[in-house]
């Protein structure tokens, strides 16, 4: 499987999740762990480009395909993804448990709406679970990531985006 | 781990599926996995096998079919909700698509998957039973088309023999004037109680094991919705009439 560009060896145990493969047997451990329930939404990670749950996944099944995590958006040095920049801005994480998984819902919400109007940022935010916020922070960080977006053309902008799968 | 430990199964065609299906004691079809891995990650599924349905090709369509819309076991939950012709032919789909969840679940959850999964209080499987749809479910010994009115028999429970493989669940078209409703704790929950309007008939989802039909002049009639943390089975019938009457004002 593919991970942020490189291929790493396949996993083959059937039980392992693709979260805790990517936390555990490569390190990744920007993706997040909460409910392993598909109900906070920190684990969400991007396969084949479109936003998934990695803990509803089995290693296994992204055999063959291409998973980017937040570790993915920027390489260390380089300037921050447009909607890491934006929660930067617009304080859109206080403890930051639930940011890697907002990131990459937004950043598949963006590649669906680039410009999203308020109900579909409520909307594509909503299947992720924020205790610090209060959410109001990550709504503006949205509209700022929509903004910064269609300045900076992004690296993750190719082929495949946005395809509902 | 968290899963129990089971034997993974990842066949590439429907036959081979159906032969694994077949052959295979205790086996589970994996489609989207968002409700059977949620089940096996609290360890409350623990099939022997599971039959990985994902690497099928072409198994994945939604086509028009007898004036109504076909979706075939890999269609996405969002595919679905972005389809064209489902959004022409069967409006109510797509409106029923979007309360499912959210996006991300979507992109993984199948439509085919819902109604195997048959939780009383979604909402795909009342909006079969409302539209009057079918399922076909195929083996190694034929297919057989299932009708929505008997395909639910219980809480989790359908017409499927463990042999069978779901590969396309009919909608009917939904011409006339149709409604969604449904009240839930936070956006994107499973409902406490919902109802489906398609012209003059009438579903229920969330107040009985399967989904029902019921007739809109008196919609909880005969029902006796259980009650928990959430709602008190008096709030249940009160939310199917108000529902009921708002399907219908429109
Ligand atoms: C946080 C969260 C919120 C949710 N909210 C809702 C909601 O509001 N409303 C709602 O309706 N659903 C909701 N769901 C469930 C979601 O819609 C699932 O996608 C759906 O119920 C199951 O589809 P799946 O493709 O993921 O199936 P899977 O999880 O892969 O399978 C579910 C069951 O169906 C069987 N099965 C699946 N496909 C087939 C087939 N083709 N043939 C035979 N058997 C099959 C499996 O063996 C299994 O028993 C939610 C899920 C999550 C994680
Ligand atoms: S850990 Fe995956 S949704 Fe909570
Ligand atoms: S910033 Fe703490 S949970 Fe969201």
């Amino acid at each position: 499987m593919k991970v942020n560009g490189f291929v790493h060896p396949a996993q083959r145990d059937p039980r392992r999740l693709l979260s805790d493969h990517l936390r555990h047997d490569l390190g990744l451990t920007g993706t997040h762990v909460g409910c392993e329930h598909g109900v906070c939404g920190c684990c969400t990670v991007l396969f084949d480009g479109a936003p998934v749950r990695s803990c509803l996944m089995l290693a296994v099944q992204a055999e063959g395909h291409e998973v980017s995590t937040v570790e993915g958006l920027a390489v260390l040095g380089a300037p921050l993804h447009p909607v890491q920049q934006a929660f930067h801005e617009c304080h859109g994480l206080q403890c930051g448990f639930c940011t890697p998984g907002f990131v990459m819902s937004v950043v598949g919400l963006l590649a669906q709406h680039p410009n999203p109007t308020r109900e579909q940022i409520e909307e594509g935010i909503s299947g992720n679970l924020c205790r610090c916020t209060g959410y109001a922070s990550i709504r503006r960080a949205v509209q700022r990531a929509s903004e910064l977006s269609q300045q900076t053309p992004s690296p993750l902008r190719g082929e495949g985006w946005g395809k509902g799968r | 781990m968290k899963p129990p430990p089971f034997e993974y199964h990842s066949p590439s065609t429907v036959e081979e599926a159906c032969a694994l299906l077949g052959s295979l004691e205790d086996a589970k079809v994996l489609a989207g996995g968002q409700s059977l891995v949620p089940l096996l990650n609290f360890r409350l599924a623990r099939p022997s096998h599971l039959v990985d349905i994902n690497r099928i090709p072409g198994l994945d369509a939604i086509y028009e079919r007898d004036g109504g819309v076909a979706v075939q076991a890999l269609a996405r939950q969002a595919g679905v909700e972005d389809s064209e012709l489902v959004a022409r032919v069967c409006p109510l789909l797509t409106a029923a698509v979007r309360l499912v969840a959210h996006r991300v679940i979507r992109n993984r959850g199948t439509v085919c998957g819902s109604l195997a999964h048959a939780d009383p209080a979604s909402e795909l499987p009342a909006v079969l039973l409302a539209l009057g749809g079918h399922v076909i479910a195929r083996s190694a010994r034929g297919d057989r088309v299932i009708e929505a009115g008997t395909f639910f028999r219980g809480v989790f429970e359908t017409a499927l023999e463990p042999d069978e493989l779901l590969v396309e669940a009919w909608f009917p078209a939904s011409p006339g004037p149709f409604a969604i409703l449904e009240e839930s704790r936070r956006h994107g929950d499973f409902a406490l109680a919902g109802v489906v309007r398609a012209a003059d008939r009438l579903a229920l989802f969330g107040v009985a094991p399967t989904p029902v039909l019921a007739d809109p002049a008196d919609p909880a009639r005969g029902l006796r919705p259980s009650g928990d943390l959430e709602a008190t089975p008096e709030f249940r019938l009160h939310l199917v009439r108000t529902l009921t009457d708002r399907a219908f004002a429109a």
